[in-house]
């Protein structure tokens, strides 16, 4: 459900069950990393609002105790409010650390707020905050008025705006601050019904009039709006305002959603402090299209009008535009041959983003975080700009474990939600709009530049090794001969051999005591994979086998799969008394990328064909090969006929 | 709900509410057994008890709650 979106900030990776005990072991612990990026990452994640309170506990401890936060900047905001504000505080407080920002708060006595703002002595005037929170909801305002009498109703906006204007201007004159007004949430009761929003001196008249006159009041001042109104329709007001939470304890909404309030607070925050992010790179297959190019084919990947799933797409894809429009840098990130990936931008006549748009293109298969940083370094900016928007959950835990300051959003499992979801996130929350972020996009125009590779970053075997992965080798059984047939004629990248086979032919090679064949299955911490992999191999004499056909998924590439494989082959070719093994490679246009597989794991070239196609020669009893961190299931294999038994399962 | 099974997610609540991984919650506790059930701790606490066993309390329903037993028992009366 989409207020779940908002509300649970589903953008944002849930906590870990320890959560609280991780808050308090910060100040404890010994670590390499400072105080404060830990307390930024246990920030990072989508937290409740009891969660929020023990993170902000633990840093008010820490600021308790003098201990550095950096590199939180600090910032200090006061807060006024005609409601209660003591769960508030400390939701902010925590929510601030997500931002890079050490926040302390210097909050009004509960309804303290004309006080606070008009008196030069009060302490939050005192303080000299960078900025004072003025969170007023409808309860504060002189709103009631004769309904019908459009005289008195507009002496009741002026009014309620002049008395939010009186608190701007006694903060403004007794210290040098920014104000933070919020717009106006109406109360979902409704006096007449529809006609509410037409008849003036209703409490939806007014309060529409209202927060119109506010926003136009900060408009191109430095003061700035949080738009409380905006937030409470998106969630819904029915749900917004709770007259039980109000009654009990003066809540100015719904606790529930004290971590949406909070992360739209924060936002601003990091605006005024220009931590806004800067660059969006996107992943292409199944993010910006539907289906996988190198595969699928211009003709059969979606983003068309008239599909569900293409439309879906498009919408991140117009979203994106939007975004570059307002200055917004876009980037690609992809598993892809660079010509391959750039087909859909140059041929696909309903893309809606074109090469000229992206500032940096990288198609290739190194791993992400090394192309994301190489993104950044030519663009001149650092990490903490850039949001990553990826459908696959590996290649975004992958990103966010090996370049931490990298924003990447949590993906709902329907593309239809990825551009609301990205845009809820909030990572490009700007407060001013001027014409150099307009040129910016120019710019970078025409650019859709490659740029070379530093080194690898991070240890990608340790995160393989996190994945906890499952490999199942299987030889062909009826379940899956659909799957096996639908994958040897749909791939294309990762094929040697690109040979395509009907049901049948693939039935016969199963019961053929000629041929060994493999279906491989691959499971993670994220899920299961589903078939990823099928090897056929013919004998040629009494010991040799021709790989005749092998193909994977590129979902799993980089993960060592093809080495399993491999030593799976071995291990069944040795049992079968086979010495040699024969591969070849028969180039397509779509498959470079595994023009060195057979190289790559220690085949030896024997030979060129005139169609350019390359044979390779393995030595079954020299050949070594590294196993790659997963647990190996092989199940289903007859005895076979060196008569060894099949129990390493 | 059975009563154990409530105390059982009652006990995860007041972790979770008053930070601390040790407390044990049985029927007799109160406001002034625990250090910090202070006013504002006991709205989280009602807030966290309605989110978690997904039930609404009336203010006179909370406002005649003297310790946990009343608690699990109203919350029993609501959940199903």
């Amino acid at each position: 459900m989409s207020l779940d979106l908002f509300r649970s900030l589903s953008w944002l990776p849930a906590p870990p069950s320890d959560f609280s005990a991780r808050c308090r072991a910060v100040l404890d612990q010994n670590s390499e990393a400072a105080v404060g990026s830990r307390f930024q990452s246990l920030a990072a994640l989508a937290l409740d609002e009891n969660q929020l309170n023990h993170l902000a506990r633990a840093i008010a401890k820490a600021q308790k105790s003098q201990t550095s936060l950096h590199p939180l900047v600090p910032f200090r905001l006061g807060v006024l409010s005609n409601a209660t504000l003591d769960f508030i505080v400390p939701a902010l407080v925590a929510t601030a650390a997500r931002y890079g920002v050490a926040l302390e708060c210097i909050k009004a006595e509960y309804d303290q707020a004309v006080q606070q703002a008009l008196s030069p002595d009060s302490l939050i005037n005192r303080a000299k905050p960078d900025a004072v929170l003025v969170a007023m909801d409808y309860r504060a305002l002189p709103l009631r008025c004769k309904k019908g009498d459009a005289a008195e109703a507009e002496n009741a906006v002026s009014q309620a705006v002049a008395f939010i204007q009186s608190l701007r201007v006694g903060l403004k004159a007794n210290g040098k601050t920014v104000c933070i007004l919020q717009t106006i949430a109406p109360p979902p009761e409704r006096l007449f019904g529809s006609f509410d929003r037409a008849l003036p001196g209703t409490a939806a008249n007014i309060i529409n009039r209202l927060n119109l006159r506010l926003a136009e009041s900060v408009f191109g001042t430095e003061d700035i709006l949080l738009d409380v109104a905006g937030l409470a329709e998106t969630v819904g007001l029915a749900d917004w305002h709770s007259p039980a939470e109000w009654n009990l304890a003066k809540l100015p909404f719904s606790n529930s959603f004290l971590p949406l309030y909070a992360d739209h607070v924060a936002r601003l925050l990091a605006a005024l402090r220009g931590k806004s992010r800067r660059v969006l790179v996107l992943d292409l297959d199944n993010t910006v299209w539907g289906g996988v190019i190198g595969d699928d084919g211009l003709e059969g990947i979606q983003c068309a009008q008239g599909d569900a799933t293409g439309e879906a797409h498009l919408s991140v894809q117009r979203l994106a535009l939007d975004l570059r429009e307002r200055g917004v840098i876009l980037a690609v990130s992809s598993k892809n041959e660079d010509e391959i990936a750039r087909l859909p931008f140059r041929k696909h006549p309903e893309m809606l983003l074109k090469e000229e748009h992206i500032a940096v293109f990288q198609a290739n298969w190194n791993d992400k975080a090394t192309n994301i940083t190489a993104i950044a370094k030519e663009l001149s900016l650092g990490l903490d700009s850039v949001v990553f928007l990826d459908d696959n959950p590996v290649e975004r835990n992958l990103v966010r474990q090996l370049l931490p300051a990298v924003a990447v959003p949590e993906l709902p499992a329907d593309p239809a939600l990825y551009a609301r979801t990205l845009a809820a996130a909030g990572y490009f929350e700007s407060i001013s709009f001027s014409a150099e972020d307009v040129s910016r996009a120019r710019f970078y125009q025409d650019n859709a530049k490659r740029v070379g590779l530093q080194n690898l970053v991070g240890d990608l075997d340790a995160y393989l090794a996190s994945l906890q992965m499952e490999i199942t080798f299987q030889p062909f059984d009826e379940i899956g001969r659909a799957r096996i047939t639908q994958l040897i004629n749909k791939s294309n990248q990762y094929n040697l051999t690109t040979k395509r086979y009907t049901e049948p032919e693939v039935a016969a090679a199963q019961d053929d005591p000629q041929y060994f064949t493999l279906q491989v299955r691959l499971s993670d911490t994220f899920g299961d994979n589903g078939m990823i992999s099928v090897v056929i191999c013919r004998r040629q004499s009494h010991s040799e086998w021709e790989i005749d056909t092998w193909l994977m998924s590129c979902r799993v590439l980089g993960r060592g799969v093809e080495q399993m494989v491999l030593r799976e082959i071995l291990e069944h070719a040795r049992r079968n008394g086979i010495r040699k093994l024969f591969g070849a490679y028969r180039p397509t246009d779509r498959n470079k990328l595994v023009e060195d597989h057979y190289s790559k794991l220690g085949f030896i070239l024997t030979g060129t064909e005139a169609d350019a196609t390359t044979i390779w020669e393995l030595d079954v009893d020299r050949a070594a090969v590294e196993a790659a961190p997963m647990t190996v299931r092989s199940i289903g294999f007859m005895q076979e006929t060196s008569g060894l038994a099949n129990d390493r399962a | 709900m059975e009563t154990g099974e409530i105390y059982k997610k009652l006990n995860t609540v007041f972790e979770d509410v008053f930070d601390d991984d040790s407390i044990v919650v049985r029927p007799e506790l109160s406001a002034d057994d625990v250090d910090g059930w202070d006013s504002l701790t006991h709205i989280r606490l009602i807030l966290t008890v309605e989110r978690t066993f997904k039930v609404k309390f009336s203010a006179s329903e909370i406002g005649k709650l003297k310790n946990v037993e009343g608690l699990a028992e109203l919350i029993r009366s609501k959940a199903n």
